[in-house]
């Protein structure tokens, strides 16, 4: 995972004190952890290593133990998401309609791995299970959108209709 | 407290109410196989390897965190037992890198030893060749191969006891292993390198790194003078590796099969302990007297060092300036040695063998080169002594006793102890009660600050004056000591060692397994053999050693001289905590 491109941090000192705030609610309550991370990540949008740290050392955890917490949850993600989110459906009926290639597109077309975000900031890529809507498959959304029956093909025109 | 009745495959036994099922087993002399268990470390029944059967209960429970209640039946080795136990085990198995001829701990493995007690002729697993991990490398101390890794948190678990916690488990599934936040390489965290992470690795996932082809090197080139000096702790520890009882002191053999190896000459590294304590004892009473910098604290752990250097760098001028023993001998070898056996000291070479890994990185610290080349060379372990003995093909049991080599074979019991918690404290105190009184110390044994106590305190009057010392060992302790000081807690001197016990249970000592362990402390057993040497040695106090009075006459001049400050002070820098 290290060899992913991380952006810079700019975290505001708003969002710092809204952190903190955050971890004196949780501070003395048994498992702070996983809901002040849940807040941290609402608050930044994702769990980069200065805001882990600064948990850390509020709750007296070591860093190595919220590593291991953020890194076991699929929920919790390291890198910052996209202004336009791209999710493509990797659950099975998906898959096997090819979805698989299609995510391989996008990555080839923005440069980037799942989990990760382009450095304009302005797509992310992640590979989701199931999102229930079988009948479209190969199905992917964009942050609300849904596109259904797609085809390699169709990768180009979804990326355009963003500004790509 | 009180006891409950409970039957182990058909034995009736009254087994304390607080035991877990493996203990109750273990005293009615049942053995139920573990792995990822360390006493008083590890319970947590991760690994199912000691799975057992309790009747009424709807699985297979795990012994080594299953309570004991009254009237309890449990079956140890029943067929749902036995098949559980083997298909665990292969699970295991089918992920570890099965390398065994090629490991460091061929024939020291708790998961080799299973396989043979559990008869395993194959592994019907695949397991995942996916991913296969890179080495870190990345420090002069300690090295993990994940590959070999049975995620048991056996060293999660020693290195939270330390309060040092740098290695968690991180990601899910296959990938899961054991390491540290953001993937970073150990060598740019807080790590202190203590090395109890590897004394608890039941598998070869965890090793020190390998300084014996650099020694090998050097003891094979004829033009090196090669210098070795071993630590007191060693000596209590390295006959465990020929098969010797716990606690058997083997110094004469220890010296003997070191000049077999072709070491030019063979210290003791007590004889600077010694030094170490005129310095450091010299130190205390200037401070003392004037009231400055107190409570003063020892610095002859690394581990503790890079502990406080990371955590507390408000302490760092606390620290004692005094060097440790390891690197005042050093110093003394390249330039008071290097002199007087009129041999220009960059074709000496000096070894050091230590219960310690803590000490590759102190070996290497930029501030130990103060005879104008780095003082140590190469600072060796316990274990990696054992091998190079093993490889020589010495049989070690068969050596006689032989001296170590003079002009740094004489030193004192109170050099012995530094090897064990609180003997750093006793043998400063032996020498700073004397210098300060000018009368002898009637009772040299100081029992307050001896045993394993986390924290043990003693209060003394030396020359009318109260003197507060606190010991503590293992830097959790360190860490609880220190938040009291913070608190306005007053002492003034202070023994730390990094690890539980002191050097006698250093990361760099013979691996005991989580077997092997029960019914003994090692740290206890260790620590008798020095205890004894001191008792028996002839001169037991610092000051007293002839080496160390004539050392200051020709060269020194006197503790804490210009001289002194320049070759066996150091300094100390503040570090990152994350």
């Amino acid at each position: 995972m290290a060899e992913k491109k991380v952006p810079a941090f700019q975290g505001t000192k708003e969002q710092e004190a809204q952190l903190k705030e955050v971890i004196a609610k949780h501070k003395d309550s048994k498992g702070a952890l996983i809901p002040v991370l849940h807040e941290a990540q609402e608050i930044y949008g994702y769990l980069p290593v200065e805001v882990q740290t600064m948990i850390a050392e509020g709750l007296g955890l070591s860093l190595a133990d919220v590593y291991g917490v953020v890194t076991f949850y699929a929920q919790f993600s390291l890198y910052p998401k996209g202004q336009y989110r791209i999710a493509v459906c990797l659950g099975t009926a998906c898959y096997v309609k090819g979805s698989g290639d299609i995510l391989d597109k996008f990555k080839e077309r923005l440069g980037i791995d799942v989990g990760e975000c382009t450095e304009d900031g302005k797509f992310s890529l992640d590979a989701t299970r199931c999102i229930g809507a079988c009948g479209l498959a190969p199905v992917l959304t964009v942050n609300d959108d849904v596109y259904g029956r797609l085809t390699v093909d169709d990768v180009d025109g979804i990326l355009e209709k963003y500004g790509f | 407290m009180e006891n409950v009745n409970i039957k182990i495959d058909g034995i009736e036994i009254s087994v304390p109410k607080n035991y877990t099922v493996l203990q109750a087993a273990r005293m009615a002399n049942i053995h139920i196989p573990t792995l990822c268990y360390l006493e008083g470390i590890n319970e947590i029944g991760a690994c199912r390897i000691c799975v057992v059967e309790i009747k009424g209960a709807r699985s297979l429970q795990a012994a080594c965190v299953y309570p004991v209640n009254e009237g309890m039946e449990v079956y140890t080795n029943s067929p749902a037992v036995r098949k559980a136990r083997k298909a665990n085990l292969e699970l295991i198995l089918s992920n570890h890198d099965r390398k065994c001829l090629t490991c460091v701990r061929n024939r020291n493995c708790e998961l080799q030893k299973l396989a043979e007690e559990f008869g395993i002729k194959e592994i019907r697993y695949d397991g995942s060749s996916d991913p296969v991990f890179a080495l870190d490398q990345s420090s002069p101390s300690l090295v993990r191969d994940n590959n070999k890794c049975v995620l048991c948190r056996r060293c999660v678990a020693a290195c939270a006891n330390q309060a040092v916690s740098v290695i968690g488990l991180k990601n899910r599934g296959f990938v899961t292993e054991v390491g540290c936040a953001f993937d970073a390489p150990i060598f740019e965290t807080s790590c202190i390198y203590c090395g109890q992470c590897i004394v608890s690795c039941p598998v070869g996932a965890l090793y020190e790194k390998d300084d014996i082809p650099k020694v090998q090197k050097a003891i094979d080139n004829t033009e090196k003078h090669v210098v070795v000096q071993t630590a007191p702790a060693v000596r209590a520890a390295l006959g465990e590796e020929f098969g010797l009882p716990m606690g058997t002191p083997v110094t004469g053999k220890m010296v003997a099969a070191l000049r077999r190896l072709g070491f030019d000459k063979v210290f003791d590294t007590d004889t600077s302990a010694d030094l170490t304590i005129m310095e450091e004892g010299t130190e205390f009473i200037e401070r003392f007297t004037k009231g400055e910098n107190l409570p003063l604290i020892t610095s002859c752990s690394p581990g503790w060092v890079k502990f406080c250097e990371h955590n507390y760098p408000e302490f760092i001028n606390n620290l004692s300036s005094a060097k440790s023993p390891m690197e005042m001998f050093g110093a003394v070898i390249k330039s008071y040695y290097a002199e007087k056996q009129n041999i220009a000291k960059e074709n000496i070479y000096s070894v050091a063998i230590m219960p310690c890994t803590s000490k590759k990185f102190e070996a290497q610290r930029p501030e130990h080169s103060s005879s104008g080349a780095q003082d140590i060379d190469a600072s060796l372990t316990t274990r990696e002594l054992a091998r190079m003995i093993k490889e020589a093909g010495i049989q070690f049991n068969e050596l006689p006793d032989e001296e170590f080599d003079s002009p740094f074979g004489e030193a004192t019991g109170a050099g012995v102890i530094f090897g064990a918690t609180g003997g750093v404290m006793e043998a400063a105190i032996r020498t700073v009660y004397e210098l300060l009184e000018g009368k002898p110390l009637e009772n040299l044994e100081i029992a307050p600050i001896r045993g394993m106590d986390g924290v043990k305190e003693a209060e003394l009057t030396i020359a009318g004056k109260k003197v507060k010392v606190a010991v503590c060992h293992g830097t959790k302790n360190a860490k609880a000591l220190l938040e009291r000081v913070k608190a306005g807690e007053k002492y003034d001197f202070i023994e730390v060692m990094a690890c539980p016990g002191g050097c006698v249970n250093g990361g760099g000592q013979p691996i005991v397994s989580s077997e092997d362990r029960v019914g003994k402390d090692i740290r206890v057993e260790r620590a008798k053999a020095l205890y004894a040497e001191d008792r028996s040695a002839a001169l037991r106090k610092s000051h007293e050693n002839p080496v160390i009075q004539t050392l200051y006459d020709t060269y020194f001049e006197k503790p804490c001289s210009h001289k002194a400050h320049e070759l066996l002070h150091t300094t100390y820098t503040k570090r990152n905590k994350f």
